[in-house]
């Protein structure tokens, strides 16, 4: 598609969307959002960008080939649980920890990577559909 | 006793290892089994003639309240010493006479596996073991039978065998099912002592046709017998061990097992007498006019098994002594005459009767085997098989006359079809076989001849198998039993009998061959037999299995959806209006804001839009209407993350389509009215059964809600604010963990659809 | 209203079902969109509706104090739309992948392979 509006429009929503996806990411646990809707906003900016460009520039963007994204979710999130055999509790029970890192005191626990893991998993799946289809019809034009 | 019989499985399936780490000794181990076997049985010899049953229980499934139970009693203790003893004989000789043959270890896989089978059946005192073992002894037999799986001939035969009395095995199974349930119990032993319930209940009939159905299907009693010489495809061995000594007496050992439980009823005694009586008569005539010596072999074995039928639906003391000696002397002779042939076939490279003669000369050892065989089986003294015949006519005449007719007309045919397959090939002239004819090795002469000596033996001095015998029909009969076995009876009217039998024997044998052609005329009504019933049943079977697959796998998806969608339908409406208590819905309209109204309208309309649409596109943008207005509901209904991912999910979807569509044809009208109405009927059926179901859901609250624990919950185990969040990640974690794998699957799947470019008619 | 939404449902199935039995590929894939949807609804509106705020625990409380929406559909309904949305992607390429094979979006004429 060849509109400058959407063009210029889809660069700055691609960083907003960004951010805002994984504010939703970090905030899900306490407040509506969490990885399945973040991980949606990220790959629905994406796919807005390679629309109003195409695929080959919205790749830039991805440090990897989608289905290492995918796997690194699957991986994340597997991981997350087994945390917690090693303190001889079942798969997947949550472990929690405060950290302090420059003055600021997190609650972290193995849920959130559980959620980064499902949030990576939405990310790569549909970009790898998007982007199978899109290079599909583009291969056409 | 659980080692006893469970060990040969384990053997079994080290079998073929055992054998590639050395043939030589394998085979030893092998042939010495069963002999170890056959030992431990002896050691129980002394108590179990005594009167004292050994009985071991294991639990096996102790939530259904099953037992591994054995009993070795009398009658156990006659067969086992049978299965292992001719086992051995079996399994040394199977040796040599598959020597170099590339299968031989799968062959010793299944027969220890069919030796440790037949222990079960005959060893289990619980119904559902004995039912698991008599199937198995079916399995192994049907791999045994196709030991040469490369003949048609021989495939043929063993799925004949295994149909046969595979139906049979499954009718037995419902019997066995019935008598446990009428009876109060699985366990024969506790049946048998109190077996007035069965005998008392409306099904008893039908217990009894179950279990006959199995024992005559197996014991191949007529008209189910025409397997058993189909069956002769099997290797010599095979046939010897399985289809003459031990398999095909599992019949005929389940009647004996169960005539203390279902019998002495007039069913049981007309019933079982009858078909026994018909059997050991028609097939004794069969045998006479075949010339495979097998197939000889094996019409005079469902004859003998015939007679033992016969004798245990008599069921009165004499009928059961006579057929627990008749039961034995068979097993010596016929097993012995079996590997006659096998050593026969094996050396001259024939076993046409019309082809053989005057081996004496050539194979000596195998001939004194055979002849002593014969000699046995055709009843003459001083050999077993004459004890045997003498107690069978004891027990005929004491019963009436026309079952006295028909043993003496079987023993009279038998007498000369034993001439026919025992003495012949080795009398008169030399003739010209394919190969050169010589004696066999030792270790297949040792079977015939061992088999031999016991019959001489035991015909010799019956009183060495007498208190076995006593203990064996004590079993069947539920009381003490003292026999006494003699030789020599005396001058009385039972060896006029005999020698009448023998004197019409030797008429019947030197007129065979007019006899055979008298036969011959008959012969087109024999092949519409019950062979050939078989065959047509078998064609229907297939004919009507290639008729329901044409019906129901028509390969028209939309046919299969509809039938699936009504019959569900049908049946939930049926359920729904009969059960359900459909007063309890509430209609209630008033609660329903402006709002709410629109936003339910815009949804109905987008959706029946969605159905009318002409084009794709406006398809694809009823069907977002309708995605965007459900998310608006989760909005108003308090579900702020369903409707954010709701509202992504749609977008995104409707991408997909514009993308994947773009490819796609236009729309097409491919249903007729009729079609279309038939399918609305179907859609609305479907719907409106979804809204009752939803009506009567939100009127009723059957379960405290399990979202309480996880609202209270939440904060403090799951650290987390957002419930939905935590269920999602902490407390249903793992479902979420399958839920994106399957995505993860989804996505690969859609990636190789598309990257793996297959081009236009298939190819790659 | 549960009634309004019991006849949403019931119409959405009605037409998802209807949409399944047509012989164009593509319209079956809309019916199972469709389908998709009344069954998120189906699920939604069993377990009880309610106007009332989303199930999240406010700053402060260690658990609900007052009615909230039930959190369990809700979070069987969000795997639920994620995963539908994965098998529609997964039918919608076998659709196109099978339109371009046997050249035909027609059901009928693909059933040579299943006989």
């Amino acid at each position: 598609m060849n509109s400058l509006i959407l063009r210029t429009a889809s660069r700055f929503l691609l960083i907003l969307l960004f951010q805002f996806s994984i504010f939703l990411l970090l905030r899900g646990h306490n407040d509506p959002g969490g990885g399945f809707v973040g991980g949606l906003v990220l790959a629905a900016a994406l796919t807005l960008y390679a629309i109003a460009y195409d695929v080959r520039s919205m790749r830039r963007f991805l440090p990897c080939r989608a289905q290492t994204i995918i796997a690194w979710g699957l991986l994340a999130a597997a991981l997350s649980g087994v945390w917690s055999m090693f303190k001889g509790q079942p798969f997947m029970t949550g472990q929690w920890a405060h950290v302090y890192i420059l003055g600021l005191d997190l609650h972290l626990g193995t849920p959130l990577l559980f959620d980064i893991g499902v949030y990576l998993t939405v990310v790569g799946v549909v970009l790898i559909v998007i982007m199978s289809l899109a290079e599909e019809v583009e291969e056409d034009d | 006793m659980i080692v006893a019989v469970l060990s040969g499985f384990v053997l079994a399936l080290l079998a073929p290892s055992l054998y590639r780490l050395s043939p030589r000794w394998a085979g030893c181990v092998f042939s010495l089994f069963p002999a170890a076997l056959a030992l431990y049985f002896l050691s129980h010899m002394e108590g179990v003639v005594a009167g004292e049953a050994v009985r071991v229980t294991y639990p096996w499934v102790p939530a259904m309240g099953l037992e591994l139970s054995f009993n070795l009693d009398g009658l156990g203790l006659l067969f086992a010493l049978a299965i292992t003893v001719v086992g051995t004989l079996i399994i040394t000789y199977a040796g040599s006479y598959l020597h170099g043959h590339p299968s031989l270890p799968r062959f010793y896989l299944f027969i220890l596996m069919f030796m440790a089978s037949m222990l079960g059946v005959v060893l289990s005192d619980n119904l559902i073991a004995l039912f698991v073992f008599w199937e198995l002894t079916s399995i192994t037999s049907y791999f045994l039978i196709g030991f040469e799986h490369d003949k048609d001939t021989a495939r043929a035969a063993a799925l004949q065998a295994l149909l046969v009395t595979g139906t049979g095995g499954l009718a037995l199974m419902a019997g066995v099912l019935l008598m446990g349930q009428i009876g109060g119990s699985f366990e024969i032993s506790a049946l048998a002592s109190d077996n007035a319930a069965l005998h008392g209940h409306h099904l008893y009939p039908l217990v009894l046709a179950l279990v006959f159905a199995g024992a005559f299907t197996k014991s191949a009693q007529v008209p189910f017998h025409f397997w058993l010489p189909s069956a002769m495809e099997a290797p010599t061995p095979v046939s010897a061990y399985l289809h003459s000594a031990t398999m095909v007496k599992a019949g005929v050992y389940l009647l004996a097992r169960f005539s203390p439980v279902l019998g002495g009823s007039d069913i049981w005694l007309y019933v079982v007498t009858g078909f026994g009586a018909a059997t050991m008569l028609v097939s004794a005539y069969q045998a006479l006019y075949q010339t495979d010596l097998k197939k000889i072999l094996a019409y005079s074995t469902v004859s003998v098994l015939g007679t033992l039928t016969m004798l245990i639906g008599l069921g009165n003391k004499l009928a059961i002594q006579a057929a627990m000696v008749f039961l034995m002397a068979h097993v010596l002779y016929k097993a012995a005459l079996f590997l006659v042939a096998g050593s026969i076939d094996h050396e001259t490279g024939t076993r046409d009767v019309r082809q053989l003669g005057g081996l004496r000369k050539t194979m000596p050892i195998i001939c004194a085997g055979a002849a002593i065989g014969a000699l046995s089986m055709a009843g003459l003294p001083p050999f077993f098989g004459f004890v045997g015949k003498e107690a069978l006519y004891e027990a005929l005449t004491h019963d009436n006359m026309l079952v006295t007719v028909v043993g003496v007309l079987t023993s009279m045919l038998l007498f000369a079809v034993a001439w026919l397959a025992g003495i012949r090939p080795f009398s008169g002239e030399e003739t010209h076989t394919p190969k050169h004819p010589h004696d066999p090795p030792w270790t297949m002469w040792l079977g015939p001849v061992f088999l031999g000596c016991l019959s001489v033996l035991f015909g010799l001095m019956p009183a060495l198998p007498e208190k076995l015998l006593s203990a064996a029909a004590g079993s069947v009969l539920g009381k003490e039993v003292h026999m006494h076995l003699a030789l020599w009876h005396g001058f009385n009217p039972l060896l006029v009998l005999s020698l009448v039998t023998f004197a019409l024997g030797v008429l019947v044998y030197l007129n065979v061959d007019r006899l055979q052609k008298v036969t011959e005329f008959a012969l087109p009504a024999v092949r519409r037999g019950p062979s050939h019933w078989y065959a047509l049943w078998l064609r229907f079977l297939n004919w009507s299995a290639a008729g329901q697959t044409r019906v129901l796998q028509n390969g028209y998806l939309r046919l299969y959806l509809g039938t699936i969608m009504t019959v569900t339908a049908v049946l939930a409406w049926y359920t729904v209006l009969a059960q359900a208590d459909v007063g309890v819905i509430e209609f209630n309209w008033g609660d329903i804001g402006i709002h709410e109204w629109v936003l339910g309208v815009v949804t109905l309309v987008a959706s029946i839009a969605t159905v009318r649409a002409q084009t794709f596109l406006r398809a694809v943008m009823a069907l977002g209407v309708v995605g965007y207005s459900v998310a608006l509901f989760f909005v108003l209904y308090g579900a702020p993350d369903l409707a954010m991912t709701q509202f992504l999910i749609e977008t995104l979807s409707l991408i997909l389509f514009v993308f994947v569509f773009y490819y796609m044809p236009p729309f097409k009208r491919f249903s007729t009215r009729g079609v279309i109405l038939r399918h609305v009927a179907i859609g609305t059926a479907v719907g409106a059964l979804f809204t009752l179901l939803v009506l009567v859901a939100t009127s009723v609250q059957w379960h405290p809600t399990i979202s309480t624990y996880f609202s209270q919950n939440s904060y403090l185990m799951g650290q987390g604010r957002n419930i939905v969040n935590v269920i999602l990640v902490d407390f249903r974690g793992f479902d979420t963990l399958g839920e994106i794998t399957v995505l993860a699957v989804a996505g690969i799947g859609v990636y190789s659809l598309i990257r793996l470019r297959l081009g236009k008619g298939g190819g790659s | 209203m549960e009634a309004l939404l019991a006849i949403v449902i019931g119409v959405l199935y009605a037409s998802g079902v209807y949409m399944l039995m047509r012989r164009s590929i593509v319209k079956l894939i809309i019916g199972l969109a469709l389908l998709a949807h009344g069954a998120s609804l189906l699920v939604f509106t069993a377990a009880g509706l309610t106007r009332a705020v989303p199930p999240v625990i406010p700053f402060g409380e260690k658990a609900i104090t007052g009615t909230v929406a039930d959190p369990l559909p809700q979070a069987l309904i969000l795997t639920a739309i994620v995963i539908s949305f994965g098998v529609q992607a997964f039918a919608m390429v076998l659709a196109y992948r099978a339109y371009q094979t046997v050249g035909t979006d027609d059901l009928d004429d693909m059933k040579a392979t299943d006989t």
